[in-house]
């Protein structure tokens, strides 16, 4: 039996840890490569890291602080932020992360991932959806970290998703960022239904209980930010991590 | 000798996770030689041969690399220990489904697609973490049991055709080979180098007891 993924999402903005709410208010955190320690230590399932100070500016990854990073993990590594040449997917891969992750240069340049699938497979491409609820309710597409507003519906989004072939989606509703709240539960419905690729739901998870409603709704994998690095209601900063016996203890009950 | 100081050279072919095993071998304390070079290859005590990615790109690979015969010199004729890894297990195999080309066939197996049909809950690839059954007794499984975890990414599966070639099943809809051994050649479906504790027991089992 496949156990569900549960995967810690950590944010870098110029050398550090970062957690944004509604990705936006930056608190500093601490030091990556003392919280990857951490998660090794704890056996995370998967990690993903996303450099949104790369995204927001449009700058190449930070390929010393990666490797860094990477070095002191023994568990497969995603990245995401500023990837928009084959050499930057390259480069990741001969450094040792497992997994591209790609957004705003879906939107820029498609031709690009349809390579990259060719040469290193759909199962390390990986397509991440930052959505927004505009005031009459519907989805709105962003990139660049929700810097930009995308002109594409959410479901010509995921068809183009697959269209392209990427392995895996990546699915955050800007709006639960940091909130701790629970995720977005009809987007994971609606994507899930949509998608044959698994899933990884983000954005807004505080208990083990919403990483289960997720897995209700359809996902492969939950993944949470403030939820791992944040400890009681002053959030304070303590890493922490739930395992995927835990979380099929819960599922029995 | 000293595990630490053998010559452990992962094949660089161009077909990707050489990082990940490269520092899996520095934690174990290994400065291993990445390399696509015959003579240096032909040098080595150990062989670790990665790959993610589509079997006929790697089978071409190695043969535009001229590496078909230095392959088969040390598994076969210098039957040094040699691991392949995820598709670097798919091509020491006979053929797959996933292409046209031989593999390198040291191993009487070949490689099938997983296909559950579009109203299976079972997703393809077979992403994530899943337990190993033993299936045979050996060396490179010390301190490992069916209770131990590993991290599979793949859409294709090794068959072998002699049951006493499998050292570990794992079940995904069906059990699977997830390694197989015959004497010095291992092939592990899944990915060690990514495995916290348990790949770090199988590496250092392959350094330690061959």
């Amino acid at each position: 039996m496949l156990r569900t993924r549960i995967i810690p999402i950590l944010l870098l903005n110029d050398g550090g840890l970062v957690k944004t709410v509604k990705f936006s208010k930056d608190r500093y955190i601490g030091d990556p490569i003392n919280a990857v320690r951490i998660f090794n230590k704890k056996e995370v399932d998967e990690l993903v890291l996303l450099d949104i100070g790369a995204s927001r500016n449009g700058t190449s990854p930070n390929f010393t602080e990666i490797k860094e990073i990477v070095s002191e993990a023994f568990m497969p590594v995603g990245y995401g932020g500023g990837i928009s040449k084959m050499e930057h997917i390259e480069q990741l891969f001969n450094i040792g992360v497992e997994k591209v992750i790609l957004n705003s240069v879906i939107f820029e340049n498609k031709e690009l991932i349809e390579e990259a699938i060719k040469i290193y497979g759909s199962q390390s491409i990986v397509a991440s959806i930052d959505v927004k609820k505009d005031i009459w309710g519907s989805y709105k597409i962003y990139s660049n970290s929700g810097k930009k507003k995308q002109n594409i519906s959410l479901d010509s989004c995921i068809r183009l998703i697959q269209e392209i072939g990427f392995g895996e989606l990546v699915i955050n509703n800007i709006d639960k960022d940091g909130t701790m709240q629970g995720y977005d539960l009809d987007l994971i419905g609606k994507v899930t239904a949509m998608l044959d690729i698994p899933v990884v739901s983000v954005g807004g998870a505080g208990t083990i209980t919403d990483f289960i409603k997720a897995i209700k709704a359809g996902v492969s994998a939950v993944a949470a930010g403030s939820m791992f690095v944040f400890q009681g209601v002053h959030r304070a900063v303590l890493i922490s991590y739930i395992t995927a016996d835990q979380l099929e203890q819960e599922l029995k009950e | 000798m000293e595990y630490k100081n053998q010559k452990v050279v992962i094949i660089d072919y161009g077909m990707g996770n050489i990082g990940s095993i490269d520092n899996m071998l520095k934690y174990l304390g290994v400065k291993a030689i990445i390399s696509s070079e015959p003579n240096v290859i032909l040098d080595a005590d150990k062989i670790i041969l990665p790959g993610v990615g589509h079997f006929d790109r790697a089978m071409t690979n190695i043969k535009e690399l001229g590496l078909m015969d230095v392959l088969k010199e040390m598994a076969l004729v210098k039957k040094k220990p040699f691991l392949g890894i995820c598709l670097g297990m798919q091509i020491m195999c006979e053929s797959s489904e996933e292409g046209t080309l031989p593999g390198l066939s040291f191993i009487n197996a070949e490689v099938k697609k997983f296909d559950f049909g579009t109203d299976s809950k079972l997703k393809v690839p077979h992403m994530g973490w899943n337990k190993i059954h033993v299936n045979k007794e050996s060396d490179i499984l010390e301190g490992l049991d069916d209770d131990s975890r590993f991290y599979f990414v793949h859409s294709y599966f090794v068959k072998c055709q002699n049951e006493i070639d499998i050292l570990t099943k794992t079940t995904y809809g069906f059990d699977f080979v997830s390694s197989f051994q015959v004497d010095n050649l291992i092939g592990a479906q899944f990915h060690p180098e990514k495995s916290h504790r348990f790949g770090v027991t199988l590496f250092k089992n392959f350094l330690e007891k061959y």
